[in-house]
């Protein structure tokens, strides 16, 4: 399957010039004091992380090598990590990163069917992106929310207990730009029972 | 000491040893792939598993494994057995079975253990994972689906070559080796990831399909392409020599050697001199022996017999040295020399001109000043200790010379000879440190001491030296030579007064009023200019510069094709085995000035090598014991002088083409156009 995370290889069709924003630039002096200063490559994780949300959600070659520099480490030590972990995406994705789960709790819920109504509604395939940007689907394993199963997260927020019904309204308003709420999509607070337990 | 059981054995070990190390030391043999004595240890192909009684209830991976007190060890168990069976079987899963056509098929780890713990048929039936290979340049082959991800490439070029060049990238059934953007690996050390690599995923590039190990005749030998003689040994096919391997000695090279040293040999096979030219109305023409030694002898008695020059070149050996000598002296002429660079050393005292501390030292160091020297590319083995103090000792190391990438973080104190006066005066920052250091070491360099100032320059760092040193038995004082051959033709005293500060305007001055006959002894760094007018005998084995002027060339044997004695940097005795017999007619250097000697004065008295190399240790002692070190502890020259502002301009220009074979291979003219020439 494939997944934009799990790619050992730098995207070269794209690969424009990066640089610190300086708010960034501010919040990454902040993430290096926290290790000592002859260990600041720990904060490699971080900083890709940051880098990642600059540049729209991946990493391209210039700001790979850009949070080398930053913590003069070798690009190839950077480029291991972050082919080591799939929540770095090694490739352009839309603008709603859409990520299913599909590990037993969420499949035996019906993860299945919310994996054919994005490719409905996104027209685009697992793993790709659609045509118009907008959505990058992909399935996952285990996001830890098992209780709300079925669930899928878009960019950072968790999106759970859905149905066919459900799922197909919040991609369509994410098509439309309209705004969607975060969480539960059946109205309950966090993990509380479902139905109101008899008195 | 503690104690510990191993099958039933109690040994006693040191403390901070592994278990595999303490195995080792009860006779164990432990199988591995990922563990290596010289790199840092991972403990990822589980290959070493053993049983620890009272310990956890399954095996432990020994390499990683501090051994304790007390500890109770079974390595041939049933759970040992089962254990590494099944590491077998899932490092097999993924491996082709492709041997047959594998160049390491013969001598590969991954062979011989499965040969052990292998099932003899697969249970495996889904699909084989397949790896694309990766560009690592022109010495390393790839064919990554054989990886099986011990990541010693990884440690190595980290650790060792210092290079961050290669990376294992994803991870699980997606891990791959590779290069950042599949660059080229840009190590001088390169190849020994072929050596390191316990299966066929990293491979030689140049010996390719060539040969297999079993049909190889293997001479252990050393080698000749800088000036420290590591350890080698040279596998040969008939008269082709098809591959150069490290031999592991601490003392020298420990497990490695370069890329030159290892790759250059293919122009052993090319550009040779295979048959005695003369020259003949202007052109070089195929000739005989008898021929060109009586031209020879003609023009020594036309051009006066005390005017004949003697030069030696990068791979001279003692016995040549020696021979041309004495029979230079017959013929009283003292016009013989060695140092083709201009190198000052002062007379009458050897550690001028030697590294007196040992290679083995440069580990202990932690303050280096390196003056006028690029050892990345002077000596890239030397350099790796450099780089081994570094990372262990967090030595400070300074510089005085252009700044060059190095292998390690430096200070760069200056581009001019002149901050020597400024160390002298001692105010300076890296004062402090080399006071303060328990065993700093000054590495002088060629390119410092070439000029006609080279002998101050050498009398003020010994003055530095003599002030910084701590332990009386460790000389701080290094003279770094890039060719084999120099310090044993020092020691043999092969220089003539007339030919210092300046080599090529005293050659020149004799040679233009005497127009006299000048051997060459595999003298390639020569200008040319400088023998128009003289009668050039050129005495080689490659086809280089200077037998393109000569007027007589005598094909000689290269160095894997005679035995010679040689003197390394350190004053280390050094001889070489023959490993094939010499191509063409080629003879050896000390029969050919038997032979004029003959037709001239009969004053040579050895009769064959043996008679030749009495003859030498009967003059000169220090050539008696082989492979042994009486190391050099006191500076006598010491006197701090005024140093004039003299740029330091480093004397090599590409590290895979300097001397005659190499300019010769093909491999390492590939090198040079896609290593150094791309990353200009």
């Amino acid at each position: 399957m494939h997944h934009p995370g799990t790619n050992n290889k730098v995207y070269k069709k794209i690969n424009d010039n990066f640089e610190w924003s300086s708010e960034n630039f501010k919040k990454i002096s902040e993430i290096i004091k926290k290790y000592p200063s002859n260990r600041i490559q720990s904060a490699v994780i971080p900083l890709l992380d940051l880098a990642q949300r600059q540049n729209r959600g991946w990493l391209s070659k210039n700001s790979l090598e850009k949070v080398a520099e930053t913590l003069s480490m070798s690009y190839i030590r950077v480029l291991e990590v972050a082919t080591f972990y799939s929540m770095f995406n090694l490739e352009p994705i839309g603008k709603n990163f859409v990520q299913i789960c599909r590990t037993t709790p969420c499949w035996l819920r019906g993860s299945d069917k919310l994996s054919r109504v994005a490719q409905e509604v996104c027209e685009t395939n697992i793993g790709e992106t659609s045509d118009d940007k907008k959505f990058t689907v992909v399935e996952v394993e285990c996001l830890g929310a098992c209780c709300n199963a079925p669930m899928v997260q878009i960019n950072d927020d968790y999106y759970e207990d859905l149905d066919e019904k459900s799922f197909k309204k919040l991609l369509q308003d994410l098509k439309t730009n309209k705004s969607i709420k975060a969480g539960s999509q059946i109205g309950r607070k966090s993990s509380q029972p479902e139905r109101k337990l008899d008195a | 000491m503690p104690s510990i059981t191993i099958d039933n054995k109690k040994i006693e070990f040191e403390n901070g040893m592994t278990v595999m190390q303490a195995c080792e030391l009860a006779g164990a043999e432990i199988p591995r792939f990922c563990y290596h004595e010289k790199l840092s240890i991972a403990g990822n192909c589980r290959m070493c598993l053993v049983e620890m009684e009272k310990g956890p209830p399954k095996p432990v991976a020994s390499c990683a494994m501090p051994a304790g007190d007390g500890m109770v060890i079974k390595t041939d168990s049933e759970m040992v057995k089962k254990a590494r069976k099944g590491v077998m079987e899932f490092l097999l899963i993924n491996h082709p079975l492709d041997c047959p056509i594998c160049d390491q098929g013969g001598e590969c780890d991954l062979q011989d253990q499965a040969m052990y713990y292998g099932f003899d048929k697969t249970r495996y039936e889904e699909n084989k994972r397949a790896v694309q290979n990766k560009n690592m340049g022109p010495l390393v082959k790839t064919i990554m689906t054989r990886c099986i991800h011990c990541t010693r490439c990884v440690r190595f070029s980290t650790e060792v070559a210092g290079v961050d060049d290669i990376g294992l990238l994803g991870r699980g059934e997606n891990a791959e080796i590779t290069t950042y953007l599949e660059k080229t690996i840009e190590s001088e050390l390169s190849g020994n990831v072929i050596d390191l690599c316990p299966v066929g995923a990293l491979t030689s590039k140049p010996y390719a399909f060539k040969s297999r190990p079993w049909e190889l005749t293997k001479t252990e030998t050393y080698d000749v392409f800088d000036g420290i003689g590591s350890s080698i040994r040279i596998d040969t096919r008939g008269k082709k020599v098809l591959r150069a391997l490290p031999r592991i000695n601490e003392e020298i090279n420990e497990e490695w050697i370069s890329d030159k040293s290892r790759f250059a040999i293919d122009g052993l096979s090319r550009q040779r001199l295979d048959s005695v030219y003369t020259k003949l109305n202007g052109k070089l023409q195929k000739s005989n022996w008898d021929h060109a030694f009586s031209l020879i002898h003609d023009q020594i008695i036309k051009t006066g017999k005390q005017n004949s020059v003697f030069l030696s070149g990068k791979f001279t050996d003692a016995e040549t040295l020696f021979a041309a000598k004495k029979f230079s002296e017959s013929l009283k002429s003292f016009y013989y020399d060695c140092r083709f660079d201009n190198a000052q050393f002062i007379e009458n005292s050897n550690e001028s001109f030697k590294f007196n501390s040992t290679i083995q030292e440069i580990e202990n160091s932690d303050a280096i000043l390196l003056i006028g020297t690029n050892p990345r590319w002077e000596a890239a083995v030397l350099n790796a200790r450099i780089r081994k103090a570094f990372l262990e000792n967090n030595c400070q190391i300074g510089v005085i010379g252009p700044k060059v990438n190095q292998t390690y973080r430096y200070n760069h104190l200056s581009d001019s000879l002149n901050y020597l006066n400024k160390l002298s005066d001692g105010n300076t920052d890296f004062n402090k440190v080399l006071n303060n250091a328990k065993n700093p070491l000054i590495i002088i360099g060629t390119s410092a001491i070439n000029t006609a100032d080279g002998k101050k320059i050498l009398e003020t760092s010994a003055a530095l030296a003599k002030k910084i040193q701590k332990n009386k038995d460790i000389n701080p004082l290094n003279i770094l030579y890039q060719d084999i051959s120099r310090v044993g033709a020092l020691e043999l005293n092969f220089y003539n007064k007339y030919f210092d500060n300046n080599y090529n305007l005293q050659l020149k001055k004799h040679i233009d009023n005497n127009k006299p006959v000048v051997f060459l002894m595999g003298l390639d760094e020569v200008d040319l200019s400088i023998l128009k007018n003289a009668y050039v005998v050129y005495l080689g084995h490659h086809g280089d510069q200077s037998a393109s002027v000569a007027d007589v060339i005598l094909p000689t044997p290269a160095y894997t094709e005679k035995t010679s004695t040689y003197m390394n940097i350190e004053g280390r005795v050094i001889q070489t085995n023959k490993c094939h017999n010499p191509l063409g007619e080629a003879k050896e250097e000390w029969k050919i000035f038997r032979v004029l000697s003959n037709l001239i004065n009969h004053q040579l008295k050895f009769n064959n090598l043996s008679e030749l190399r009495d003859e030498i240790t009967k003059n000169f002692n220090q050539f008696t014991s082989i492979n042994e070190l009486k190391p050099n502890k006191n500076i006598t020259f010491a006197k701090v002088n005024k140093i004039d502002d003299i740029k330091i301009q480093y004397n090599i220009n590409n590290f895979y083409m300097n001397d005659s074979i190499s300019r010769s291979s093909e491999t390492m003219a590939l090198c040079t156009k896609d290593i150094l020439n791309k990353a200009a």
